[in-house]
Order: C-alpha cells, then sequence, then structure tokens
C-alpha cells in the first residue's frame, strides 16, 4: 500500500457510494494519510504492535480509515458488526462482553454517541483501556515517516482477527499472519487472473465478512485494483444499486452469495434499470454459502436482456481459517458441471456419472484449489478417499490461519496433522472439488454463519419449552436461494391457542437475540426429538425427519 | 382510499408474501421493524408491496424503524401520497 501510495498517490483505489449523496473516490494519498492520522493516535494512545483494536463502527469511511490506521500502527484489527435496529442491546452486550474476555483488546474504536449510550453501560467495556472516538480525530495533513511501526511486523505475526456473528461465532476469532494473508492473496490474484489495470470490482459486502475484507477491500488496495463499494444495509433496501454501479464503472468482478443473485433478479424493478449495461462484468463469482445453478438462471433470465454475460458466471468455496478462497472456477471457461447418479449417491456416498435414463443431480464445481492450496477427502475414520468418494474436506496450504485466537482448545480440534478440517462434505473429480453437504452443525443464511446451539439457547429460555429439547437447522429454500431456519421444539400443553403463544414468544426471542429472523417453528410432544447415543440432539436426523413430514418442503442435498 | 382499507390491504400482503403464515394477524400498532419481524431483507419487499398496491413510492432511506414502524405509521406516510 505504501509503494503505491509512493508511486501512484492520486489512484482512485477505493469509490465509496453512499445513498443520496456524490460517490466519494478515495486516492491512495488521502487513504495513507488520513489512516495514518489514526495510527499516530493509536501510536499515542500507547498501543504497540501486536495490540488488538476492536472496531465498532457503521460501514463508513472512518471504518475504513481505522482499519488501515491499525495495520499501519502494527496493531490488530477486528471488526465488530454494529448494533442493528431489532437487535435486543442486552444481547449484543452479552456477545460483546464473551467477545472482549477472549481477545482483550487495548482498544475500542466507535462513535461518542454509541459509547455514551452502549458502552458506558458495559462492564468490561469500560475496562478496556482506550476507548477511541471518530468523532475526535482530526484529519491533518502529516509527512508519513519512513519507518512506521507496521512495516516491521514479523511475518508470522497475527495480521488481522476475523468473527462471525452470535456467542459461538464471536468466541472464534480466526487469527491470520501477514504471511498468511499476502501468500493467499498472491495465489488468488493469479487463479481470477486480476488485472489492475482494466479490473474494476463492485461490493456491497460487510467488511466483517471475509469475502468482503479479503476479496473486496485488502485485495484492491493492495494489488491497485479499484474497488466500487457500498454499504450491505442500503443495498439490501435497494438491490438496484449494485447493478446500477456496476454499468456506472465498468464493473469486472463482483463476489456474491448465492442468494444475493435470486435476491437482485427478483426484487428490483425495470424502472431502476434505465440505461444498465453489464457487459463489462467478466466474473460474477457465487460463494460462502451452497450455491445452485437455478439462482444463475434467475439472474439470467433476468439481466441478459441488460448485457450480462452468462459466461461470467464463476464459483469459489472459501472459508475464513484460510484467509478466503481455497478453490476457484469459471474464470474465462463456463463453471464445470457434473451430472451424478442420485440413487447412488444417497445411499452409498459416491459421486459416480448418471446415464440419460437415471435419476441425476447436477453438482456445480466450486473449481480447482488456489495457488498451494491441497485438498483431501476423509472418511469417518480419518483414512484418506478416492476420487469421487464423499467423505469431510481437509485442506493444506501456506495460507492457513494461526488458529482461534486465545482459543487453543479450539484450534486443536480442527486440525489433523497440519491438515485443516473444513467441515464440509464433498468430493473430487478431475480435479475440481464438489461440495455435497456439512458435516459441522452451521447454518448460512444469506451467506452468515448461524450456529444452531445459539438459536436453540434462546428457544430453550421461552418458559414452556422442555429445557435441551429444542433444535434447530437450516432447509434450502429455493424461492430465496438460501437457506431458512427451522427449529422444533418439545413443548408439554395441548390446546392450540398455548402453542402458538408459546411459538411466538420462541419466534421473538429468537429474533431479538440472533442475526436472523426467525420464521418457521414447530412445536412436539415430549420425547418427539431424536438424540445421539450420547445424549446430544441429533441434529441431522431431525432435521431428516422434519424433511418427511412437511411434503412440501423443497430439500437441500 | 381510506386508512382502515389500507391497513387492511398492508396486511393481507405482509402476512401471505413476507412473513409465509397467511392465517395470522398484525395489529395496527404492532412494531414491524424495530421487532424484526419484517427483517432486513424483506424491508424492499415493503417498498415493492406499496408500488404494487397503491402506486405510491418509498424510497430506499425511508425503509427504516425511524420513518414508520407499524402499519398505522405507513398507512399515515401512502396517504400523504396518494
Amino acid at each position: 500500500m505504501l509503494d503505491h501510495y509512493k508511486e501512484d498517490a492520486e489512484f482512485p483505489v477505493i469509490i465509496f457510494q453512499s445513498a443520496g449523496k456524490p460517490d466519494i473516490p478515495i486516492t491512495y494519498k488521502e487513504l495513507v494519510e488520513k489512516s495514518y492520522c489514526y495510527a499516530e493516535k493509536y501510536f499515542n494512545d500507547g498501543i504497540r504492535p501486536g495490540d488488538v483494536i476492536v472496531l465498532v463502527l457503521q460501514h463508513s469511511l472512518d471504518l475504513i480509515y481505522s482499519y488501515f490506521g491499525a495495520i499501519l500502527a502494527g496493531a490488530v484489527p477486528s471488526m465488530m458488526p454494529f448494533l442493528t435496529e431489532k437487535l435486543i442491546p442486552e444481547k449484543y452486550q452479552n456477545d460483546f462482553q464473551s467477545l472482549l474476555t477472549i481477545i482483550h483488546p487495548k482498544a475500542i474504536v466507535t462513535y461518542r454517541e454509541f459509547k455514551n449510550e452502549v458502552f458506558d453501560h458495559f462492564d468490561t467495556a469500560s475496562q478496556v483501556k482506550h476507548i477511541i472516538l471518530s468523532d475526535d480525530i482530526v484529519f491533518v495533513k502529516k509527512k508519513i515517516p519512513a519507518e512506521i511501526p507496521g512495516i516491521f511486523c514479523d511475518d508470522e505475526s497475527v495480521a488481522l482477527l476475523q468473527h462471525s456473528s452470535g456467542t459461538t461465532g464471536l468466541q472464534k476469532g480466526v487469527a491470520l499472519s501477514h504471511r498468511a494473508v499476502f501468500n493467499q492473496l498472491d495465489g488468488y490474484i493469479k487463479a481470477i487472473k486480476l488485472d489492475p489495470d482494466k479490473d474494476v470490482i463492485v461490493s456491497w459486502l460487510p467488511l466483517y465478512h471475509d469475502m468482503g475484507l479479503i476479496a473486496c477491500f485488502l485485495m484492491p488496495v493492495l494489488y491497485r485494483t479499484q474497488v466500487v463499494m457500498m454499504s450491505p444495509f442500503e443495498w439490501v433496501r435497494a438491490p438496484y444499486r449494485l447493478l446500477t454501479a456496476i454499468s456506472d464503472y465498468k464493473g469486472t468482478i463482483c463476489w456474491l452469495p448465492n442468494f444475493a443473485f435470486n435476491f437482485c433478479a427478483k426484487k428490483v424493478r425495470d424502472s431502476q434499470l434505465e440505461d444498465v449495461n453489464l457487459s463489462s462484468m467478466r466474473a460474477l463469482i457465487n460463494c460462502s454459502e451452497p450455491m445452485r445453478d437455478s439462482s444463475h438462471q434467475v439472474f439470467a433470465e433476468r439481466y441478459v436482456h441488460y448485457g450480462f454475460n452468462v459466461d461470467a458466471f464463476a464459483t469459489s468455496y472459501g472459508m475464513a481459517e484460510n484467509v478466503f478462497s481455497a478453490t476457484q472456477g469459471g474464470i474465462d471457461s463456463p463453471i464445470v458441471k457434473d451430472i451424478i447418479n442420485r440413487d447412488i449417491f444417497q445411499t452409498e456416498k459416491k459421486a459416480v456419472p448418471a446415464t440419460l435414463d437415471e435419476p441425476s443431480i447436477e453438482m456445480l464445481s466450486t473449481g480447482k484449489a488456489v495457488g498451494s492450496v491441497q485438498i483431501a477427502i476423509l472418511d469417518e475414520k480419518d483414512n484418506t478417499l478416492s476420487d469421487r468418494e464423499i467423505g469431510e474436506v481437509i485442506i493444506k496450504s501456506n495460507c492457513l490461519f494461526n488458529g482461534y485466537y486465545n482459543r487453543p482448545d479450539l484450534t486443536e480440534k480442527c486440525f489433523i496433522n497440519g491438515w485443516f478440517r473444513t467441515g464440509d462434505y464433498g468430493y473430487m473429480a478431475d480435479g475440481e472439488l464438489y461440495i455435497t453437504g456439512r458435516k459441522k452443525d452451521l447454518i448460512i443464511v444469506g451467506g452468515k454463519n448461524i450456529y444452531p446451539q445459539d438459536l436453540e439457547a434462546l428457544a430453550m429460555d421461552v418458559p414452556g419449552v422442555h429445557p435441551g429439547r429444542a433444535v434447530a437447522f437450516g432447509i434450502f429454500d429455493e424461492d430465496s436461494g438460501t437457506e431458512e431456519v427451522v427449529l422444533i421444539a418439545e413443548v408439554d400443553v395441548d390446546s392450540e391457542e398455548e402453542k402458538s403463544t408459546i411459538s411466538r414468544a420462541i419466534k421473538e426471542k429468537v429474533t431479538r437475540n440472533s442475526a436472523i429472523s426467525l420464521r418457521h417453528v414447530m412445536l412436539v410432544d415430549e420425547k418427539w426429538l431424536i438424540k445421539t447415543s450420547s445424549g446430544k440432539m441429533a441434529r441431522a436426523a431431525n432435521k431428516e425427519r422434519y424433511i418427511r413430514l412437511t411434503t412440501n418442503s423443497k430439500t437441500s442435498i | 382510499m381510506d386508512k382502515k382499507t389500507i391497513i387492511e390491504k398492508l396486511e393481507k400482503r405482509i402476512v401471505s408474501d413476507i412473513l409465509k403464515e397467511p392465517g395470522r394477524t398484525i395489529a395496527f400498532d404492532e412494531a414491524l421493524i424495530s421487532s424484526g419481524l419484517i427483517d432486513s431483507f424483506s424491508m424492499v419487499d415493503i417498498a415493492l408491496i406499496v408500488e404494487d398496491l397503491f402506486d405510491v413510492q418509498i424510497d430506499d432511506a425511508e425503509l427504516s424503524a425511524d420513518t414508520f414502524d407499524t402499519l398505522d405509521q405507513l398507512a399515515d406516510l401512502i396517504q400523504q401520497r396518494l
């Protein structure tokens, strides 16, 4: 970044869009100099290389400057999602406390108003040594000294932390080293054939998510490629903005979770697309939740008339623990598809090519391994499987994370002889990786990771629900292109009225205390739910039972 | 169009299209956005439904609990623009 600052200071590397305001181009000069104002504040407050700084800011210029300020200071930035309208402040407080007690930050950066209204009431937050207010940072022109702490960071030291939301997610801060981030990006720019002179990235993704942070923020800034960014909160209310941004800036690359293909296709009016031209787009990359060809089709049906080239559809599979991407496919070539025999897939855990007259499933490849990534598939006893045999995907690379920050217990569980257990099921065929399902109990809603145990704990707090007798899982919904959460709870009441009251109470409790809005609750009698032999709730078995019961469900594989 | 009719029409479409619970009722003063009943993914649906039913535009910047949080408030907003 500092090289670009010296050599290409006037290049507008970020175009920052916000609703109702003119677009703001941010040059390297502005980015480095304003970020340095934050760096200096951190340094003057006694923050030293390696110290963690938690950023609690909305998607804004301050978030960008405070983030790079931390990097220039050699500190470790970590973004915390902002409090949303529907979330109960007490819940946010609890989650935040659990984050703080694990990562022990030296500083929090936030707004004065947020500090007064929220942090001043938090016991743990008020113990953090420095609460830095973005309102107080004065941007003055300064000469950047040649020797700033960020330059001298050891390659192996932690560069940044990434968290997903919720009680469980916040306890697993993915710690990434400088070496891992650069190794990932060096491999990834080759995989997507990034051309900094020609490519323009367009993004609505949140910066606290790996895809938004790595592909649409750090990569463009470090590799001098223009990125047009908008707030996820604004995009979700006005999805047409993504299309007009691509058209206005001749965007070439964009990453989207699967649901966003459906969302863009269905929630934009023709009147909002006047003069929109999408012909510049060369890679529209589907990543971060199970991908469906049907989602690509609804997008294509809507947007080929606006110049969208269907060859631009691409796929990727990644995880924060590998910085971002492990595989990439569909760049300069169509996405590879594999038509497999459905019955053999379901009964023998094998992906055998189907003949024309057999019932089949069409699988989309996530692509080939990126950079140094090696992929292997393990069976239940951790034996390596061959091509087309389905098992747990494990990966090894030069960009794996250092571990979950201050959680060696969690880190140890996810490694096997230096390989990372992804918790996903899949198979390899001709060097292409196909993901077929999930071993870990995780629900992905609109690209966001949701831990079912968090939702179950909330439901069990509702009076009338048997302690320990609630289970949550995700069911793929074709219409929205993402998973819908279903929660089943055992209750001891007979009247429909009482059931309806409990059901509504569960929905409200989960909705106000988590990142999702819960719509599907099923109440059942005692002993309905299936437990494992060790007495734990068997989420997968209960999900299967639910699917069998609900005749009209659209099921995922 | 009187306010009661507007509220009824809105309620019918919201419970069927967004909540997918056609039998449900929504009180005129029930919080929609701050309660999470209408989540962020469904905000844009509100704008689309209002345009469909009443040919009234709601700007995306207005899709927040600060502008309206109940059927009653949303109906007021629509009436002003009819």
